[in-house]
């Protein structure tokens, strides 16, 4: 497949890969040197997806790769306290930490602190028990080159932990600064891990300051909920015209364990790539992949997801939404794989698109694989405008037809925003999604 | 108030209205009658603005305005309402939002400021009682889940809500047991006054008992083939259509 690059950008990348490696030098214990090295050989063996790749069939990355000589940044030039400050959540009560290309900014951050509770730069936890045991375990990250590429790469990000029973009072709102002075491809590398009983809530959000240098960022985020802990992971995806995005989410479920994970897209960023996975090692397991994907111009956005279905008894239920505004374009996969051992598996699947833009257009394909025979698994899809019914409803009550669409498309995503836990977050969603539908 | 002359319409080609005349003077309540397909709802639809509807001759004079002219919102904010001879559902719109939205467009149309939060739910609040819609749906979605009476006494509510100068009632009676059509009724005879006026289309004349009429009108195959007063709906529930048709058939043969 590397023999289809043609890319400078890709051209750059393999001629000097281990020297990029060398430089990527935190953290660097053995451990983290020889799976950076394992991940470079995946990565060079797999080169970069392109059309052919089974997975990206309707996500053109190339194109985005292609227009820019990237650097690869691995550094944070310091940027103003006002830049995070965009991103933040009105009446938002929460812990906040800001990472400016990955690296933690601590005079801009509120960190949470109390016993059970660590929380910092991935660099500075190479040798932290549960990095140790967790970082770069999730087994579906070897499928995705660009996964590996980070994995080879990546030189800081979050960690946390929180060790057994530890819940923490408030969410941990983590904002995301991508800023640079030339095109730069960013890899930021998080860990995150709920030990027994442990429960917390994240919010992610990005702000990639107004600039003509164009910031692609491809981070991964190590999701850990072990027994019976609780994860509430939010993504708030509302980027500028010169940011693109491939976010990849590795989770684990242990037994009895609950994870809930929203991914909440709105117009902005041109290409936006989401790979959402969840492996299910353990049984009694609750997961919500829920998604909202609001989207305009000439908008690219893909859901990849992956239910990994390993252990018998555990229930997921994915439901996506997805409102495409103008020329704009969206891609959705729903992997469900279904293990002989996963016996009593109930696995959903919903995606639902209203296409309100005359070239927009949405792919959407379920891929289900069961191998157990006592499971309930079931897909969906659906892609339509307004009932011109509702809309003359609305409308014989005097409500313009603008105003009819702004409250057809809330309605529309009512399912995904009624089950964000967070008052305030769902207050702003709402909100964002009424000014998208007004302008 | 509503002038209609000689209006004809038709949907996909098929002629429904065939020249309908009718005046409606502030203040007054007219109810139409007519059998199964003769156009009735037809007519509801056509004056709300609903546009599978083609008017092909004819004109509708609304308060001096040309309402074939106007959107079926601005119709609405010029005063017409029409209750839904089955209402729509809208799951993840609240009662109360929608109903918050309608009142602020209708209000800016006229060059009013939005009501604050305060005067809209005093206004909710009295409403409800005049029209006896229950305060546990309005937090609800639109309609959904309601049963069918539930549907046409928040019709009545947001007739009540909106204070349009002309509301027509699109068979709100159908499907509605005898105490919901008391309600609704009642809810109707309460909104009355010397300023509105209400068109009342129906099949059956039991609803004119709860709301008396000031005028009968009977629709049949497009066109009104009689006008009365309330003893002709009695006339009608005891005798049926056919002696009408007869009688225009008559005529038409002369």
């Amino acid at each position: 497949m590397t023999s289809d690059m043609i890319l400078p950008f890709y051209q750059a990348l393999t001629a000097d890969v281990t020297a990029l490696a060398a430089q990527a030098t935190v953290p660097s214990t053995d451990a983290v040197q020889s799976i950076r090295r394992k991940a470079l050989e995946r990565f060079t063996a797999m080169g970069l997806p392109t059309l052919k790749t089974e997975a990206w069939r309707y996500s053109n990355i190339q194109r985005y790769l292609k227009e820019f000589p990237y650097e690869l940044l691995n550094d944070a030039a310091p940027v103003a306290p006002t830049v995070a400050q965009q991103a933040a959540i009105p009446e938002l009560d929460c812990y906040r930490v800001v990472l400016v290309n990955g690296r933690l900014q601590a005079d801009q951050s509120t960190l949470p602190e109390g016993k059970g509770i660590t929380i910092g730069a991935m660099s500075a936890y190479a040798d932290a028990p549960g990095f140790v045991t967790y970082f770069n375990q999730q087994h579906h990250l070897e499928t995705e080159s660009l996964a590996q590429l980070n994995t080879a790469l990546f030189a800081d990000g979050l960690y946390i932990e929180l060790a057994a029973n530890t819940v923490l009072d408030k969410p941990v709102h983590v904002i995301h600064v991508y800023s640079c002075t030339a095109h730069s491809f960013i890899q930021p590398r998080h860990l995150w891990v709920l030990n027994r009983n442990a429960a917390a809530t994240i919010i992610e959000s990005s702000v990639h300051p107004e600039t003509t240098a164009v910031a692609f960022a491809n981070s991964v985020v190590e999701t850990i909920v072990q027994e019976n802990a609780e994860l509430w992971h939010y993504c708030v995806q509302q980027g500028e015209d010169s940011f693109r995005e491939v976010s990849t989410t590795a989770a684990q479920q242990f037994k009895d364990s609950r994870y809930h994970h929203f991914s909440v897209t709105l117009p902005g960023t041109p290409f936006t790539r989401n790979n959402t996975s969840v492996a299910l090692n353990g049984s009694h397991t609750e997961t919500n992949l829920n998604g909202l994907y609001i989207t305009n111009k000439h908008q690219h956005v893909d859901n990849h997801t992956f239910m990994d279905h390993i252990m018998p008894d555990c229930n997921s239920n994915e439901l996506y939404k997805g409102v495409l505004l103008d020329d704009s374009n969206g891609v959705f996969t729903g992997k469900i794989l279904v293990h002989q051992e996963a016996q009593k598996t109930n696995a959903f699947q919903q995606n639902n698109n209203l296409l309100l833009g005359s070239k927009a257009d949405i792919n959407s394909q379920p891929q289900l694989e069961i191998y157990a025979d006592d499971v309930k698994c079931s897909h969906g899809f659906t892609a339509g405008q307004f009932s011109e019914e509702s809309m003359f409803y609305l409308r014989s009550r005097g409500i313009g037809e603008e105003a009819a669409k702004a409250l057809m498309v809330n309605a529309f995503s009512h399912d995904i925003t009624d089950a964000i836990h967070v008052p305030a977050l769902q207050h702003f969603l709402q909100e964002q999604i009424a000014e998208i539908m007004n302008n | 108030m509503l002038t209609i002359k000689n209006l004809h319409a038709e949907v996909e080609g098929k002629k429904i209205l065939k020249g309908i005349n009718l005046e409606i003077n502030k203040g007054e309540m007219h109810a139409i009658m007519g059998p199964n397909g003769s156009g009735k709802s037809s007519l509801a639809s056509v004056l709300a603005g609903r546009d599978n509807y083609t008017v092909t001759e004819g004109e509708v004079w609304f308060n001096g305005k040309n309402l074939l002219d106007l959107s079926p919102e601005d119709r609405a904010r010029e005063g017409v309402f029409l209750a839904f001879q089955y209402p729509v559902e809208i799951p993840g719109v609240s009662n109360l939002n929608f109903l918050k939205t309608a009142l602020n467009e209708i209000r800016a149309y006229k060059g009013l400021p939005a009501l604050e939060a305060r005067e809209f739910l005093k206004l909710t609040k009295e409403k409800q009682q005049l029209v006896d819609f229950h305060s546990n749906l309005m937090n609800r979605s639109l309609n959904e889940g309601f049963s069918g009476g539930e549907k046409k006494r928040n019709e009545i509510f947001q007739l009540a809500m909106l204070d349009p100068q002309l509301a027509i009632l699109d068979e709100t009676d159908s499907g509605l047991d005898i105490d919901a059509l008391r309600i609704v009724s009642s809810g109707v005879n309460k909104l009355r006054d010397a300023e509105k006026s209400f068109v009342v289309i129906t099949h059956y004349q039991r609803l004119l008992e709860y709301i008396i009429p000031d005028f009968v009108h009977v629709l049949y195959n497009g066109r009104i083939i009689k006008t009365g007063t309330k003893e002709l709906a009695l006339e009608l529930e005891e005798r049926g259509y056919d002696w009408l048709k007869e009688e225009l058939h008559l005529k038409e043969s002369v």
